[in-house]
């Protein structure tokens, strides 16, 4: 650390504690925060995502809808055709850039003759991406994006048209049930690099107050809920 | 930016003789404040987790030292960067070090209210570096070398076609000289010509809307999915977030999200929430190489612990000025800064001085709209009224309305002179002639009777002198 | 004019009117509609001499040190009445929400303070959440609009008490508002200091006002009431503005807000 920083640092926090009239926190008071901090409290539960799973998956599906995604809800042997059929319904190019992910592995592409599927990051020409998710949250419809090496940031954001498959087992109520899985894979306190959750598709209301989607990420959003 | 916040007045009169910005503050006064409605409505335990955020954030200004100091630990664990910056001089000389530091052209800015307070873009130009900013509406004003009207929707205050005109100026030169009438048109071509410089920029530059001191995440919301692009394509993200943006926990997320994107669109949830924890990892295909966030203070520490500490716990939502009945009739630009409306009324006289804001704080009925929808409590009437106490307090209240007040509670503190006064003031409006039952003017009185008639006395005196005939 | 349980298990009697400047000195037909409302509910009604003003021109203007002054006063004028009544939510408000603040350094005259707040009521609410009047056997012929003043609105809670009361009124109807909830423009000292934006506001007002073909519109507080009669009758509005006291008490008879005696 540079002397600049270092003095500006010791600056800002020496004056938050004047204004806060105290020192450094001690003592106990300094092992009930970090007691906060390792535990956190949950805010009030929110009733509407506190369902059984199958009611969870339905009102996961209706949000999604509600928030301007497609879903499709199909059996596993059926990702694969569904995504050709969906680019076919919608006259889009059967290219399609793909996560490099297990999951996405373990279902049958080649299957597909007219899908041509690229794996790796997005690019500024990509139209079609088709990604996992890491989970889906009923409470808002949202989809939960843990991006890494078989997860690419690029591929949620630089598509027109971005398909995503969430197996049905991975829908949780809420936010805080996603953290709780997120500490479970990656540990506490550790993140991937970017988590996105992703509402639906990209828009602005930005003239005249109004609507309008596919402002900088995709204009679509199909969502191919997955039975376990 | 430049305040012309001491200039309110002036800046008023523009504001309502611009028929442009009046039909789009119909559209602002109705359509948000019924969507939030509409959100809270919704949700059975709005009002429970506005207590909670409230409570959330003073636990964290409680404690602001250590969840900063926490935060950054985080980030470095993670091979990030943590830059302090006591004042905007310091935020501004540190983001210009690190674009030069990898010989930045350009800059992909997603919307960030901090980084108009330190006025950034005028800086980087300054030094040849070009800021673009890629949420649409500050793309639209940046176009305009306009100001931000307001914190989440910069360009309310334009209509499409002063939009339409906007884009044919500035885009004719690479191709699109057609006039668009459909605001999708408009939006497809903003996407188009931003797409390329998404592309091509060096660095990307966000602000926050939290910082998680539980994991060293910066977390942004946003609709367009610029942000996101800001900040994984570039080789270099910089975070620019002022300190109280730091939360402890992912649960405290949780809560804070939930009332934010309600509160600001009413929207369920905003398109993209993000978490971003340092630079990319090895092994990931994507993502920056270098993550840095700066931390600005400009003022922010000295307001812990005064009777003004409540604003800090604002989470720039938008609701006090979508339901301000004061910013709804003259719009954002008036407020002559960066930050309009009550919590701007609020805030700029602490960030520019109370002697240049001084209108800001007293442009208010008081109406309380603003306090009843805030997600996080700000009692924000009671700390404009703070702010008129120090105007007081240091004679910056304008003279004529300080002699007024002094000749009435002169009169207040003596009810037995008051008494009499009344009841020769029920006599004197009575000699201007109470034949129609008001008055089209009345001396002493032009800014009521300039707009408005006023009513005349009912005859027969005072209601204490009248009481006091009856029971004698 | 009847009043039905649950009733408080105390009832005050002697019930302190605030009457307010803008009562006193511009309609005193309100102070007289709210003693007639209270004393039909079986109130005692006093008015202590002593009382003037709430304070609030100087506590809006950030004269702190004259507010307490004035406070202090109130305080004194008020002391041992069962509930002290005022026929306004912005005065009201002030006893009994900002009062007790004004003394965090004095606690002796803050507990007295917090004893005034705690018995101090804007009049419509005090009459339905205390008195439990459900009916004040009136009459008026006509459309009414009611305007949701701002302090009681939402520092005191009163919405559905007017309402309810003016259900009960003979001949009235209700057509409400698009945003009757929405600030008139007045704020006191504001509609002199910023007359153009004050203008705006009430300008908005009395276009929905106008909209929802009412002929009479009422409101709990005077000052308001005054700012919007001036509007609509520099408009050259018919709408005949009133305080909601006067119609519930059977003095809807009277001349209206800027309108002249008759004959």
């Amino acid at each position: 650390m540079s002397d600049a920083t270092s003095s500006a640092r010791a600056q800002i926090l020496g004056g938050i504690r004047r204004s806060l009239r105290r020192g450094e926190l001690t003592g106990e008071d300094r092992s009930a925060v970090a007691k906060r901090l390792a535990d956190p409290p949950r805010g009030p539960s929110v009733a509407r995502g506190q369902l059984p799973q199958a009611e969870k998956v339905a009102l996961f599906c209706q949000w999604a809808e509600t928030l301007n995604a497609t879903v499709a809800r199909v059996g596993p042997a059926e990702v694969p055709g569904e995504v050709s059929a969906y680019l076919a319904r919608n006259n889009l190019p059967a290219n399609v850039a793909m996560a490099p992910s297990p999951l996405l592995e373990g279902y049958d592409w080649a299957g597909q003759k007219m899908l041509s599927i690229r794996r790796g990051r997005g690019q500024g020409s990509d139209q079609v991406s088709v990604t996992g998710a890491f989970a889906g949250i009923a409470e808002t419809g949202t989809v939960v994006m843990a991006t890494g090496p078989d997860h690419p940031v690029s591929l949620n954001l630089l598509p027109d048209t971005h398909v995503v498959v969430l197996r049905e087992s991975d829908i949780v109520g809420g936010y805080e049930d996603v953290w709780g899985r997120l500490r479970a894979r990656y540990g506490k306190d550790l993140m991937p690099r970017t988590v996105n959750t992703i509402t639906g598709p990209s828009r602005t209301g930005d003239i005249e107050q109004t609507i309008e989607l596919g402002a900088h990420g995709p204009r679509r959003m199909h969502i191919l809920v997955v039975r376990d | 930016m430049e305040s012309t916040a001491h200039a309110f007045k002036e800046n008023v009169g523009h504001a309502l003789a611009d028929p442009n910005l009046q039909d789009s503050l119909a559209k602002l006064k109705v359509g948000f404040s019924e969507r939030r409605r509409q959100a809270a409505e919704r949700l059975p335990e709005f009002e429970a987790l506005r207590d909670r955020a409230r409570d959330i954030k003073n636990h964290t200004l409680a404690h602001l030292d250590f969840y900063l100091e926490e935060f950054e630990r985080k980030v470095i664990g993670l091979g990030g960067h943590v830059h302090w910056a006591p004042t905007a001089a310091d935020a501004r000389r540190i983001i210009a070090e690190l674009c030069q530091s990898v010989n930045a052209r350009t800059v992909a800015k997603s919307k960030s209210m901090v980084a108009e307070e330190i006025a950034l873009n005028e800086h980087l130009e300054a030094l040849g570096i070009a800021p673009i900013e890629t949420d649409l509406g500050e793309y639209i004003i940046q176009l305009r070398h306009e100001p931000p009207s307001h914190i989440i929707a910069p360009a309310v205050h334009l209509t499409k076609d002063q939009v339409a005109d906007t884009f044919l100026e500035h885009h004719a030169k690479l191709g699109f000289d057609k006039r668009l009438t459909e605001r999708n048109d408009l939006v497809a071509e903003a996407r188009y010509v931003l797409r390329q410089k998404f592309l091509d920029a060096d660095v990307g530059l966000t602000g926050a809307n939290f910082l998680v001191a539980e994991t060293g995440s910066s977390m942004l919301v946003t609709n367009e999915g610029n942000a996101d692009l800001s900040n994984t394509l570039p080789r270099m993200h910089i975070v620019l977030a002022s300190i109280e943006k730091v939360i402890p926990t992912l649960e405290d997320a949780a809560v804070l999200l939930r009332v934010l994107a309600r509160s600001a669109t009413g929207q369920e949830s905003s398109a993209y929430t993000t978490l971003n924890t340092g630079p990319k990892r090895h092994e990931d295909l994507d993502g920056p190489e270098q993550y840095h966030v700066v931390l600005l203070d400009n003022g922010r520490s000295s307001v812990l612990g005064t009777e003004m500490q409540d604003i800090l716990r604002c989470i720039r939502c938008g609701a006090c000025m979508n339901h301000c009945p004061v910013y709804g009739a003259v719009g954002g630009h008036a407020y002559g800064w960066v930050y309009p409306g009550p919590m701007g009324a609020v805030l700029t006289p602490q960030l520019v001085g109370v002697e240049e804001a001084s209108n800001l704080p007293n442009a208010s009925t008081f109406c309380g709209r603003c306090e009843s929808v805030c997600p996080v409590r700000i009692p924000l009437p009671k700390l404009m009224r703070h702010w008129r106490e120090r105007e007081f307090e240091k004679h910056l209240t304008p003279k004529a309305v300080r002699q007024g007040l002094a000749m009435w509670s002169f009169a207040a503190r003596r009810p037995a002179l008051y008494r009499r006064l009344t009841a020769m003031a029920n006599r004197v409006l009575a000699l201007f002639g109470r034949a129609d039952g008001r008055y089209r003017t009345l001396p002493l009185a032009g800014g009521w009777t300039r707009f408005r008639d006023f009513p005349a006395p009912q005859p027969g005196g005072t209601f204490h002198a009248r009481w006091a005939k009856r029971k004698a | 004019m009847s009043t039905s349980s649950p009733r408080p298990p105390v009832r005050p009697r002697r019930v302190a009117l605030f009457v307010t400047c803008l009562v006193d000195l511009f309609r005193p037909s309100v102070g007289f509609a709210a003693v007639k409302l209270l004393e039909d509910a079986g109130c005692t009604v006093e008015v202590p001499p002593l009382q003037v003003c709430c304070g609030q021109p100087a506590y809006n203007t950030g004269d702190r040190t004259t507010t307490r002054a004035i406070a202090a006063q109130v305080i004194d004028a008020f002391e041992g009445y069962d509930a002290v009544v005022a026929p306004s939510g912005s005065c009201g408000g002030m006893l009994s929400h900002h009062y007790p603040g004004l003394f965090d350094d004095d606690p002796a005259l803050k507990a007295r303070a917090e004893n005034l707040a705690g018995r101090s009521y804007e009049l419509i609410a005090f009459l339905v959440d205390v008195l439990g009047v459900r009916d004040v056997g009136a009459r008026y012929q006509g459309s009414v609009t009611y305007h949701d003043s701002c302090s009681g609105l939402r520092e005191l809670g009163v919405k559905a008490q007017p309402r309810n009361l003016l259900g009960s009124v003979q001949g009235l109807e209700l057509r409400e508002m698009k945003t009757p909830e929405v600030c008139c423009g007045f704020g006191g000292t504001f509609c002199v200091k910023y007359p153009e934006i004050s203008n705006a506001m009430v300008g908005e007002k009395s276009a929905d006002i106008a909209a929802t073909g009412a002929d009479t519109l009422l409101a709990g507080d005077l000052g308001c009431l005054m700012n919007m009669a001036g509007k609509l009758q520099r408009e050259g509005s018919a709408v005949r503005v009133r305080h909601v006291a006067e119609v519930l008490a059977g003095m809807g008879d009277l001349p209206a807000i800027g309108e002249p005696e008759r004959g």
